[in-house]
Formats: structure tokens, C-alpha cells, sequence
């Protein structure tokens, strides 16, 4: 905590300056060298170790064993094929590869020592050609020469390892078993970051923990919410832990970018691009693959970025975020990266290739795994001005079998959405119209789970609305679609079943006229959010899809974010600092009552923390909802208990304030009667003194204007 | 019931003061010409001649007859408020920015802003009974806080002279010996506003860092502190019921970029013992720069960037409010 002491202290002196310390670059100020104004950073340890590397004499020295034994004559061509091996890796030093000789054979003894030309390139050597493959006989062992020692100590008899005794460690998931069941969320505004619970029932947040400076760009929560990771610039950080935040894993990358869990969070993606030294050249990107857990590195890739850059729109530098895509559901089997006339697909166990090679798919421009199955669909557009069809197909990893392969025709774009399930594949289709002057849409439906993948087509009722936003039901069967030209877009649902179970698509309802540009579904399903962001100033519908019906409309003005908390009870929406004001966030129940709301300035990021799937089985789950009143009961009463306590607390804090207000109230009556003379004199004498002398009176008058006499006639 | 809007200013307005009974609302504006109205019906009277920038603020002594103009020529000017002739003209290096009169309307503080090396100053001037024995000397001048010093009022039986300005700080100083007495920074930014209340006891503050303090104008304690969710750019007081009005909106260079809702440009009301809000009152296109409340407590008025003074008589039902 001493850095957010500093803080505390840089602030006050900041405030006593007139700085204003939000309009400081913090960039921008550049300390002497070797001057930390007694800060130390928290890289400081790292750079340290850095150091401590560079002083080593012998660290650029590597040792390879298990090499050949050959005698004198054939030195020359072992030296020569170990020479093109270790080069490259890094470059070898002049003379750097030693092979000892035992002097009774003439014969090399098997090992050899390469000496590189820095500790940086040896240590990468090491880590590489561990393990390579000479031939069957020979498979080389390099060790670093400052390991050697260790190896050196290791006792030639071995001895039974002692029992350590199990230390449990941190429960990462103690989020989960709150009491009241609430919800996290991460927040970043200035400089803090703040982990809080939802605590809906108070209407209002909880702090759980609060760190200025957390991190230098934003904060991300793993895919199961077990970790929160901080980007900095000398690489990526996790944090968890039981009742607080603490630093678990350090995963160095300098100047990354951006980062990607795996599904299952087993492995951190991390990405950096680099500035070429010469300008016309492309940027150079680095991406690392840790094991969360070891903080090892698995895998590395490094290239230009134009070899990342193929296919998808957008990111960073010209690439798509993220390069590699996750497939496999939650077990993280494989990954897989779009190439030109390719997919390279990984599998995880080996960071290799599945057989070595990757799927050959002339001109395909994108894919996209399904949630839950190692299924790949992919898109390759049309070819030869039409000649060859455009072509959506599915694809099963490992075996690299095509399940099921659509053609399409005159078919301008393509976008691929997966239900969360993976039981249904939507592919929206642009078509060009028969002029090719305009476009219309369409959307092929595939059943995944049912026999030999049927497809379905699906044009809207006027086929020539625009479509401004898809979206499945999170593990339903149900989609919702925006469309329309108009300025106020009509809202369709869909759903994949219909009553007698036919397996047809059918149309639910369309609501027409609605101010919204986004669809938000509850992570539960059933109910939808259907918002209007950016022109539409933040319009808020919330939509229950069983009862097709409209439960509230509300607005929060200007909101930007629109998020589902992972259970499906709330909804934040907030205001990031995209626009200058009205920063900040509300929390809203799900059917759309406000339940309360927090202002921020300069708000960057509103992230719920993930929750992992629930492990009761679908069957409890129906029986839960069938006798929800029991479950509910024992809820009902804490609620009640907590509504009764907070106005409890109202009450008394009214109260406290009340007498205080009274008190300065009798203070001020006291003084200004006491000092009623003086303000006399200083009047001159004058004896009104204030409103008591001055009265306003009403005052009837009546006045006469005239009186005359009338003889009604008699009858 | 619906505001009565009078449009006699051609810039944005800076001040809105009610005489003492009520019945008058003199307005400064960035045009030249301070101006009176009745405050009833909201019918000009007549406008004040001769100053040669923008005005800042005003005061009307007691008695109604004397009005005091702090203005950007760099002079304050004494004016007969019946017949709108100016009386007699203080010359500074400086604007004028705030002008109020003391108990008794002996005497006159002023401030004036820092300009060029001229550092900003408050200037406590006799004001003579008859306008022809009027001079210029001050018999006491205040410097030291940094930066432009926006308001300036006498404390408790003038013993005292309360300022707030660009610094954040608020300071009591003694009216006597010019000794600075207590200072105290609760703000962040700028103080725009000062309003006291009707007996002097308590005042509030309004800074830029979207929040309004009320402050005990004896012992200076931070009594309360309303948050809301704009700059705020004038505060003022019921004198009837425990409510204290804010006025502000984003700064008027941003005003164009967004909707005039996202603009904040209410009135906005707030209970003054429990600090919540109890509702705003809409209507002003532009920020607001200027609030007053009829010391009957009935109406109040709002002067803005966009040149219009709102005046807004209230409904029977404001007086039952209840939270």
C-alpha cells in the first residue's frame, strides 16, 4: 500500500501547487537517470534480475550433450552441422563451439560448449534446441553453463524427495459463495481502479478492493472471473485471491498491447507490436502464449504484422484481436489463426500444428469457432467474378473433415454468428440484387446438433431492410434481429422451434418503430434489452420475449456501455469518457427500475466479473424453477429484513441530522439577536432590522362607485 | 406557473440581485447596460448608462435609492437608482469584478481582478450619505490570493470581509486591520459564486469541481456540501424554506457539441439539511451565470449564457414539498 501513501502525499502536494494532477502527463516527465525520488517501481525487481544476469560471466554459454561421437577426421563436418543448428538461435561467437577430445580415443566426447554473444541469445538457445532432433540416436540436451553447477551438486545416489506437506492455496474462487450472492464488478475512472459488489438489495456498492495506478492501459477479467489482469508496459499481471487482490502472476512481454484469455483461462495470449527501424518496413509483432498458472512462456510467434493482418477489420496496427481464436469450448484444446489461402490450427498440448500443417482453404477471409464443439465455420468469398460460388463450410478438428458446406451466390458479405450452445449457426448473407447496384440480406440457419446439419433460409418479410443487429438467445433457441431503414428500426424475434416442433424457423413477433441499435440479451435468456446507444442518446427497452411484451422504457442518457451481470438479474449501463459529461454508470434491475446510480468522472471501463458455469445438472435446474416459490421464500424474507433495517438507518440518520442542523440554527438566532443593537448603530439607528419589523398586510379596501335604484316592474 | 421570460440583455447574463423589498431585479450583463425590472411582472423599468464593458455585479443599498456596478472598463460606478444617473465613478488598474455594500451602506467592497502585473485586490470604500462628497480613496486594500477573486461580501456586523476566487481558497479577513483571519480550501477548483444568507450567518459557495458548500460565516466550518453533476456557476438561498438552488452547465465553449440535455442547464433544487436534490427547474439555453431569490421567498430568478432572465413565480405546491 505504500505507493497509493505516495499517491495520497503527491496529491495533497499537488493540491497545495494548484496542479491540477489529471492534466499531467505523467508520460511526459522524464526523471534523471538513476534518479526514482525514492519510488521504487514495480518493475524494479525484474530489472534487477536483469541485471544480475548481465553480470554473470559465463552466461552466454551454452552446453549441448548428447552430440555425436565421432573421431578426428569428421570433427570438421560435426562442427559445421552443430555450427548450423546453434546459429539460428543467435550469433555464435568466433571460435565459440569447443568440442573436448578424450585424449586415449581421439574421439569427441559427446558434448560441446557454444559460446554466444549474449547471455539473452543463450538463454533462447537453450529453451530451443533443447530437445532437437539430430537422428533417432541423438537428441541434444543444452543446458545454460551457469546451470551446470546445479547439475554438478545433484547427489549420484538418489534419494526418496521429501514429503512436503500439501498447503492449500488461496480459494481464487471465494467470490463465488458471498452470502448474499452478489455480483462483482471492476470499474476504472482517473487513475483508480475499483473492484466493488453489486450490493442491489442497499442500492448501492461495496468496496472490495481499490488501487491507484493499477494498471497503465485497462484491466480484464479472465473468462471464469478467477483472475483480474492488469496491462503494463513490461508485460501482463493476474490478480486474485479469497477476500483481496493479490499479485498471483507476472507474464513478461515489454510494451504489450493487448491480451486474450483461453476460454478455460489455462493460457494468456499476450501482443505487442514494435515499431520498425525502418519506416517503410511493416511493424514487427511479438505474441507470447503463458500458461496462466506457470507463467511460462508455451509458445511464441514473431513476425511482421502483415502476417497477422490477414482477414477481419480493424484492432490494432492493421491486425484483427484477437490473431488467435479459441476453439474447443472450455478445455482448451486448440487455437487457430487465419493465414492467406489458410487456417493454422494449434492444438495445445504440444503448441504445434495438428499434423503439422495447417488447413488449406483457397481465399478464405474469415472463421469462426463454435463456442462448445471443435467445429470451425468459415467463409471463403466468391471467385472469378462469380464463377465459383461463395462458400460457407464446417470443419471438424483434428480430423479436418468438412461436415457440411454451403454454397451462396452473388453473395457481396458474409457474417457468422454462433449461438452460445453451439447448437445453431446464423450466417447473415449480403446478397448483391440482380442490378448489383444495392444489396439484400438473408441469413442461412444451420441446425449443428441434428442429423447432416440442415440448413434453413431465412429472408425477413421485407427482404430489402437493412440489418442492423443480430443476436442470439444465450442457450436458447430464440434470435432477435434489428432491421429497417427507417430512423426508427423494427425488432423481430425469431425462434428455431416451433409449437408442433416441425424444426422450422418461425417468426415470434416484430415490434416496429423502436429507438435501438443494440441487442443485449440476459445472460439467462428470456429477456432482451434492446437499446439505443450512440444517436439514439442512450434509449433503454427492456423486452421480456415470453410473454412478448415491453416490461419498462427508460433512458440513460448518452450511455455508451450496455452489460448483463453473468447471473441475469441486473444490467449496467454507463457512460464512458467517449463524452465529456455524464460519466459514470447505473444499475438497473432486469426488468428495467432503476436501482441506482454512480457518477465518475473520466470513466473508462465497467466490467462484471465472470462467473464459471453453474454444475447443477439441467434437470435441477427445471426443478428449481418449477418450485421457485420454496427457494424464494427464505430470499423474500432477507429482503424484507434489509428493506426494514436500511429504513431503520434512514430514519437515523435524518435524525442525527436534524439536531445538527438545529443546533447551527439556534447558534445563528443567538448571534444575530446578540448583535441586533450594533447592526442598529451601524444603521444609524434605524430600528427595522430585518423582516420581523416588516410586516406585509393585507389591506381590503372597498370603494363606492355608485349606487342607483331600479323599480323592477310588478306583475 | 410559467416562467416570465425578459429578454433585455444582448449577452450572456452575470448577476441578478433583488432589492431588499422585493418588489425591484437589477441584472448586469456582458452588454454594457445594467438593467431594473419589476420584479412581479417582470416589466423593464429602465436601464443604467455609461459603463463601457461587461458588468459583473451589482448592489442596491437598503434604502433602493443606491446602486453600486462593478464592471470590465475597470471602474465601479454609483448610480441613483430611481433616476438611472450614474453618481460618482471609481477608477481601477483592473476589472471590477464584485461589489457589495456593508451594513449600514457606509461602505463598499470591491474587487478587482488581476490584469497584466496589476495583481487582483479587494478595495473597501466609504460610500458618502450625499453623492457629492463622494471621493475615491479606499481606507483599506486586500491582497494576496492568487488568481482573479470572484466574490467578496461583508461578514457579520461588517467585521469581517469573506472572498473566494479562482484559487479555491475562502478567506475571512478583518475589516478593520486588512489581517487575514482564517482561510480554508474544501473546493477543488474554481469558486464561482458566493451567496449569504438572509441573516448573514451562513453562506454558500459554488466552485467549478460541481459541488456547492455552505459554511458558517463566523467560525468558517463546512457545514454542508451538495453534489451535482455539473459546474456550478451560481448558488443561491431560500430565505423562506430550507432550499438552496444551484445553476451551472458544462462550460459554454462545449455547449455546442452536445444536446442541450446533456448541457445540464437546470436550475437544480436541493433539500440544504439533507443535501439531496428535490428537482430542477428547466428552460435556460446555455449555462446559467446568475440566480437570486425574492427575499419573500416566492420567486426566484435565473439569468444565463443564453441572455435571457427567467423569472419563475412558484406553485402553491413548491411550499408543500416533502422528502
Amino acid at each position: 500500500m505504500a505507493d497509493v501513501l505516495i499517491m495520497n502525499e503527491t496529491e495533497a502536494t499537488a493540491a497545495r501547487l494548484g496542479i491540477d494532477l489529471s492534466e499531467v502527463d505523467y508520460d511526459s516527465i522524464r526523471l534523471p537517470p538513476g534518479e526514482d525520488f525514492g519510488i521504487i517501481s514495480d518493475d524494479e525487481e525484474v530489472y534487477q534480475d536483469e541485471q544480475l544476469e548481465l553480470d554473470s560471466s559465463f552466461g552466454n554459454i551454452v552446453i549441448v550433450d548428447n552430440i555425436p561421437v565421432v573421431p578426428r577426421e569428421k570433427f570438421e563436418k560435426l562442427e559445421v552441422v552443430i555450427r548450423k543448428i546453434f546459429c539460428q538461435v543467435g550469433v555464435i561467437k568466433e571460435d565459440g563451439i569447443v568440442m573436448p577430445v578424450d585424449p586415449e580415443t581421439q574421439k569427441t566426447v559427446g558434448y560441446c560448449f557454444i559460446e554466444y554473444s549474449t547471455p539473452q541469445e543463450a538463454e533462447v538457445a537453450a529453451e530451443k534446441t533443447n530437445g532437437y532432433k539430430l537422428d533417432k540416436a541423438h537428441v541434444f540436451v543444452v543446458n545454460l553453463f551457469t546451470e551446470f553447477e546445479k547439475f554438478m551438486r545433484v547427489p549420484n545416489e538418489w534419494a526418496p524427495p521429501e514429503n512436503k506437506p500439501y498447503t492449500p492455496g488461496e480459494n481464487l474462487q471465494k467470490w463465488l459463495t458471498d452470502e448474499k450472492a452478489r455480483d462483482q464488478f471492476v470499474i476504472r475512472a482517473g487513475t483508480d481502479t475499483e473492484v466493488l459488489w453489486n450490493d442491489a438489495r442497499q442500492a448501492k456498492t461495496e468496496l472490495v478492493f481499490k488501487h491507484t495506478y493499477w494498471t497503465e492501459s485497462f484491466v480484464q477479467w479472465s473468462p471464469l472471473g478467477t483472475y483480474l489482469a492488469t496491462v503494463h508496459r513490461q508485460g501482463a499481471v493476474v490478480w486474485g485471491g479469497a477476500a483481496t487482490f493479490n499479485r498471483l502472476m507476472r507474464y513478461a512481454h515489454p510494451q504489450v498491447k493487448l491480451i486474450d484469455f483461453s476460454p478455460g483461462e489455462k493460457y494468456l495470449v499476450t501482443y505487442s507490436s514494435h515499431e520498425p527501424s525502418n519506416p517503410r518496413d511493416a511493424y514487427m509483432v511479438v505474441i507470447n502464449i503463458f500458461d496462466v498458472r506457470t507463467g511460462k512462456v508455451r509458445r511464441d510467434f514473431k513476425g511482421s504484422a502483415d502476417e497477422f493482418a490477414i482477414g477481419g477489420t480493424g484492432g490494432v496496427a492493421g491486425v484483427s484481436w484477437p490473431v488467435f481464436r479459441w476453439g474447443g469450448g472450455n478445455e482448451d484444446k486448440y487455437f487457430a489463426k487465419l493465414g492467406k489461402n489458410m487456417i493454422s490450427v494449434y492444438e495445445t498440448e504440444t503448441f504445434s500444428l495438428i499434423d503439422k500443417k495447417s488447413l488449406k482453404v483457397e481465399n478464405v477471409v474469415d472463421f469462426c469457432w463454435s463456442p462448445t464443439d471443435p467445429i470451425i465455420a468459415l467463409f471463403v468469398p466468391e471467385l472469378g467474378g462469380g464463377n465459383q460460388p461463395a462458400r460457407v463450410s464446417l470443419v471438424q478438428i483434428p480430423n479436418k473433415e468438412e461436415l457440411r458446406q454451403k454454397n451462396l451466390f452473388s453473395v457481396s458479405d458474409c457474417k457468422m454468428y454462433w449461438q452460445s450452445n453451439g447448437e445453431y449457426l446464423a450466417v447473415k448473407v449480403d446478397r448483391y440484387t440482380k442490378t448489383k447496384k444495392s444489396t439484400y440480406t438473408g441469413f442461412e440457419l444451420f441446425r449443428i446438433k441434428e442429423r447432416d446439419i440442415p440448413i434453413e433460409v431465412l429472408e425477413l418479410d421485407n427482404k430489402n431492410d437493412k440489418i442492423i443487429a443480430f443476436a442470439w438467445e444465450p442457450k436458447g433457441h430464440r434470435f432477435a434481429v434489428i432491421h429497417g431503414d427507417n430512423p426508427r428500426p423494427d425488432v423481430s424475434f425469431y425462434s428455431m422451434r416451433t409449437a408442433n416442433n416441425t424444426g422450422r424457423v418461425s417468426k415470434l413477433t416484430t415490434v416496429k418503430g423502436k429507438q435501438a441499435n443494440a441487442l443485449f440479451w440476459s445472460p439467462a435468456g428470456r429477456f432482451i434489452v434492446l437499446a439505443g446507444l450512440k444517436g439514439f442518446n442512450g434509449q433503454l427497452e427492456f423486452y421480456n420475449v415470453d410473454e412478448l411484451e415491453s416490461m419498462a422504457t427508460a433512458e440513460h442518457f448518452m450511455a455508451t456501455d450496455v452489460e448483463w451481470d453473468p447471473t441475469g438479474r441486473y444490467v449496467a449501463t454507463s457512460v464512458t469518457s467517449v463524452h465529456e459529461m455524464e460519466n459514470g454508470f447505473n444499475i438497473w434491475s432486469f426488468n428495467g427500475k432503476l436501482l441506482y446510480r454512480i457518477l465518475k468522472d473520466h470513466f473508462f471501463q465497467f466490467l462484471w466479473r465472470p462467473r464459471p458455469p453453474s454444475f447443477l445438472t439441467p434437470e435441477k435446474e427445471e426443478e428449481i424453477s418449477k418450485n421457485l416459490k420454496k427457494y424464494s421464500k427464505k430470499y423474500e424474507l432477507e429482503d424484507q429484513d434489509v428493506s426494514m433495517l436500511l429504513s431503520e438507518q434512514e430514519r437515523e440518520k435524518r435524525r442525527m441530522l436534524k439536531e445538527e442542523w438545529d443546533k447551527w440554527i439556534s447558534d445563528w438566532k443567538r448571534s444575530h439577536e446578540e448583535e441586533k443593537l450594533e447592526r442598529q448603530k451601524l444603521r444609524d439607528g434605524e430600528a427595522s432590522d430585518e423582516e420581523e419589523e416588516y410586516q406585509a398586510r393585507e389591506i381590503e379596501v372597498e370603494e363606492l362607485l355608485d349606487v342607483s335604484e331600479e323599480v323592477l316592474s310588478e306583475f | 406557473m410559467r416562467p416570465i421570460l425578459m429578454k433585455g440583455h444582448e449577452r450572456p447574463l452575470t448577476f441578478l440581485k433583488y432589492n431588499r423589498d422585493g418588489d425591484l431585479l437589477f441584472s448586469c450583463a456582458k452588454d454594457h447596460t445594467p438593467t431594473v425590472w419589476f420584479a412581479d411582472n417582470g416589466e423593464r423599468l429602465g436601464t443604467y448608462r455609461g459603463h463601457n464593458g461587461a458588468v459583473w455585479s451589482c448592489d442596491v443599498s437598503r434604502d433602493s435609492t443606491m446602486l453600486v456596478t462593478g464592471s470590465a472598463d475597470q471602474t465601479a460606478k454609483l448610480w441613483n437608482v430611481q433616476t438611472g444617473m450614474p453618481l460618482y465613478t471609481f477608477n481601477f488598474d483592473s476589472p471590477a469584478r464584485s461589489v457589495d455594500f456593508a451594513i449600514g451602506d457606509k461602505l463598499a467592497v470591491i474587487t478587482a481582478d488581476p490584469f497584466m502585473d496589476v495583481t487582483s485586490a479587494i478595495h473597501v470604500k466609504p460610500i458618502a450619505r450625499d453623492p457629492s462628497d463622494q471621493t475615491g480613496e479606499s481606507v483599506l486594500v486586500l491582497k494576496g490570493p492568487q488568481g482573479r477573486i470572484n466574490r467578496a461580501i461583508w461578514g457579520p456586523l461588517n467585521r469581517t470581509i469573506i472572498s473566494a476566487g479562482e484559487d479555491a481558497v475562502i478567506r475571512i479577513w478583518d475589516s478593520e486591520t486588512g489581517k487575514l483571519l482564517k482561510e480554508e480550501t474544501g473546493h477543488k477548483k474554481t469558486i464561482t459564486s458566493l451567496a449569504k444568507a438572509a441573516d448573514g450567518s451562513h453562506f454558500l459557495t459554488g466552485s467549478l469541481d460541481k459541488s456547492a458548500k455552505l459554511w458558517d460565516s463566523r467560525t468558517l466550518t463546512l457545514i454542508k456540501t451538495y453534489i451535482t453533476e455539473r459546474p456550478v456557476n451560481a448558488v443561491a438561498m431560500s430565505p423562506l424554506l430550507d432550499h438552496v438552488v444551484l445553476g451551472g452547465g458544462q462550460d459554454a465553449s462545449a455547449v455546442t457539441t452536445t444536446d442541450h440535455r446533456a448541457g445540464k442547464f437546470e436550475a437544480k433544487f436541493y433539500d440544504k439539511m439533507l443535501t439531496e436534490e428535490i428537482g430542477g427547474v428547466k428552460g435556460h439555453f446555455g449555462p446559467i451565470n446568475a440566480l437570486a431569490f425574492n427575499p419573500d421567498g416566492k420567486s426566484f430568478s435565473s439569468g444565463g449564457e443564453d441572455g435571457y432572465v427567467r423569472l419563475h413565480h412558484f406553485d402553491a405546491d413548491y411550499f408543500n414539498i416533502k422528502i
